[in-house]
């Protein structure tokens, strides 16, 4: 017997129209193609890392919270860009479509440079894929960390320390990799409750653990920005 | 050829069966009279309605004015919540009504119970359940105290099809309430998976209130009863021109009212010649799935529903493979948390112990009518190659100690 994990109503208040706006439910035929034929994904690790012996390798999420990728790129060392990337995602559609999306873009034409990769925003991701349903939109944020995790790997294993990137911020659930930076935007974005966090970050949901943290943090940037 | 499609998601609705939508037809256009009006027209909808009211009462082993129409399972069970909480807690004073349920009921009973908890009206007891999804009586009844009012226990489970022991605590709750000399507490059940598949008898479970839909049984969409036995108060939620004996006012939903009751003596009828038939089904579909390496059987063995098979296949993520398992004409749905409108995966699932990494990976698959063996045996053949392919793209490689219990 273990307990009964419901405890908590999020339904019955008052709430305005709207808390399902957004694009709804239906995939576009983009994310459909990439989530059906995925490009690029890791299919033999063995082979790949007989071609690329220097590929390095970002991991985030967990399979906990429902989504987990793995991103492994390998770099030309002279003109910084990705040759070739690869990944796995554990996921729904759009976690599957996102990274699939992300390896074309980053290896399009004579692939990005690690600073041009660095840049790429979890927007432009949904972009090319012609939009994502509103609650969908963490997957692309997880593919974005996944590919800087796997940028940063790649310094390392050239020591090229001072080039790292730590994530502005704290990491404050290491499942998720969700920092209090995260948590600050998403307050900002109009997420008040625990619920709208956790709807948007995923943070504290394979790990319960951190969830006293991050109500913190919530309680603290809605001081700071709206007062209350 | 077209590929034939294989819907295998009964428990979230079922086609309306033609003889039901025939039945339904005239009081569209033409006994389209409102009950309440004293003219022909309205008179003969008034019997209609009455005849339809007769006939589920009849099969329910019911009386025919313990039977109030409604627009669904939701609205039943929030009237049968809602509507004794609302009634009775005067007569229970100075406690607070207290409630006892289970960890896996249906959202539209776990939902109203939590409002009312966050609303300080009641105390709420959520009794667990044990690794096959199943409450035990003796702990339903453990939970009880002198000022619970309602104990409400589904009869059967939609997302796993374990069968809850309902005639037992009815049992329990008889003897209790009988050595305290107390009406308190009533049994509500939410029978709306079980309709088609068990019998429904209210003296035989000693239910004092039980939900029922059209929906799930070959029947129309917005339409339910809640059985509320004879003596029983309900304050109603809707109020008006006092139909339904001032418990569900508002016009009644003839054609639908019709449909249900055309629905509902098919479904009896034919309950256990289609029992036995998908029993048979079921059997050979959850032996053929849990071929693939990595998979588990949520839910009781035994002690479930006919037409309800339920499976976590590790490292993959249940919505990717109803999308795909959907590209091949089959569909079917998923507790995983990214296709349902919470953060959490099933709270079914999560109740049987299971891991949050095994839950996300789970996909559920109810037969009916339209179900055949060449179906089943085509869900076989396709499964395995979705899995495979998900799993070749997945990251994860999880032990089988995910099965086993809870990892958070």
């Amino acid at each position: 017997m273990i307990n009964p994990p419901t405890t908590t109503s999020t339904q019955g208040d008052v709430t305005g129209a709207g808390t399902q706006t957004g694009k709804g439910w239906f995939y576009t035929d983009t994310v459909k193609d990439h989530f059906f034929h995925p490009k690029n994904f890791m299919d033999d690790e063995a082979v790949y890392r007989a071609q690329f012996p220097d590929a390095a390798v970002g991991m985030v999420g967990s399979p906990a919270c429902g989504d987990a990728m793995k991103i492994w790129i390998a770099v030309d060392p002279e003109t910084r860009r990705i040759k070739d990337l690869k990944w796995k995602t554990f996921g729904c559609a759009s976690a599957i479509a996102s990274t699939s999306m992300m390896s074309v873009i980053v290896t399009e034409g004579e692939g990005k440079t690690l600073e041009e990769a660095r840049a790429l925003r979890p927007q432009d991701i949904m972009e090319r894929l012609g939009g994502l349903p509103a609650r969908k939109v963490h997957c692309s944020v997880l593919g974005d960390k996944a590919l800087r995790a796997a940028i940063n790997d790649w310094y390392r294993k050239q020591g090229e320390t001072e080039n790292i990137e730590i994530e502005h911020g704290r990491v404050i659930d290491p499942e998720t990799k969700v920092t209090d930076h995260d948590i600050e935007e998403a307050v900002l974005d109009g997420c008040d409750t625990l619920e709208k966090v956790q709807a948007k970050l995923k943070v504290g949901i394979g790990n319960p653990a951190c969830v006293p943290e991050v109500e913190n943090l919530i309680r603290f940037y809605k001081e700071k920005y709206f007062g209350a | 050829m077209t590929k034939r499609l294989i819907y295998l998601d009964h428990a979230s609705t079922t086609p309306t069966d033609p003889r039901v939508v025939e039945a339904m037809l005239p009081y569209f256009t033409e006994t389209f009279g409102n009950p309440s009006s004293f003219h022909s027209v309205g008179m003969e909808a008034k019997k209609a309605v009455a005849e339809a009211r007769k006939s589920i009462a009849q099969r329910l082993n019911a009386q025919e004015d313990a039977i109030i129409f409604t627009g669904g399972g939701t609205e039943s069970n929030t009237l049968a919540i809602q509507g004794i909480v609302r009634a009775h807690r005067a007569a229970i004073a100075p406690a607070k009504p207290h409630v006892v349920t289970s960890a896996v009921e249906h959202h539209a009973v776990l939902e109203p119970l939590l409002a009312l908890k966050k609303a300080g009206e009641i105390d709420l007891t959520i009794v667990p359940v044990d690794a096959f999804g199943m409450v035990s009586g003796k702990e339903v009844l453990a939970a009880v105290t002198d000022a619970t009012i309602l104990v409400t226990i589904m009869m059967a489970n939609n997302e796993i099809g374990t069968i809850q022991p309902i005639a037992d605590i009815g049992r329990g709750l008889l003897a209790r309430r009988k050595e305290r000399k107390t009406v308190y507490p009533y049994l509500h059940t939410d029978a709306c998976q079980a309709a088609g598949f068990l019998s429904l008898d209210v003296e035989k479970t000693h239910v004092d209130l039980l939900t029922l839909n059209a929906s799930k049984i070959y029947g129309p969409k917005g339409i339910g009863l809640l059985f509320v036995r004879r003596g029983v108060k309900v304050s109603p939620i809707m109020i008006g021109g006092g139909q339904e004996r001032g418990i569900r006012s508002g016009t009644e939903n003839v054609p639908g009212i019709i449909g249900f009751a055309k629905a509902f003596a098919l479904v009896s009828e034919e309950r256990e010649a289609e029992s036995a038939r998908l029993t048979v089904l079921r059997d050979r579909l959850v032996e053929g799935l849990l071929a693939i390496p990595k998979s588990r059987l949520n839910g009781h063995p035994t002690e479930r529903l006919p037409n309800s098979a339920n499976v976590s296949f590790l490292d993959i993520e249940g919505e990717a493979a109803v999308l795909y398992l959907d590209a091949e004409g089959i569909m079917a749905s998923t507790g995983s948390a990214c296709a349902s409108t919470s953060l959490d995966p099933s709270h079914v699932i999560l109740a049987t112990g299971l891991s949050y990494e095994a839950a996300h990976g789970s996909i559920r698959f109810t037969l009916g009518h339209a179900t055949t063996a060449e179906d089943v045996e085509r869900v076989i053949a396709v499964m395995p190659g979705i899995v495979e392919r998900l799993r070749r793209i997945s990251p994860v490689n999880l032990d089988m100690k995910y099965f086993e219990k809870t990892t958070v």
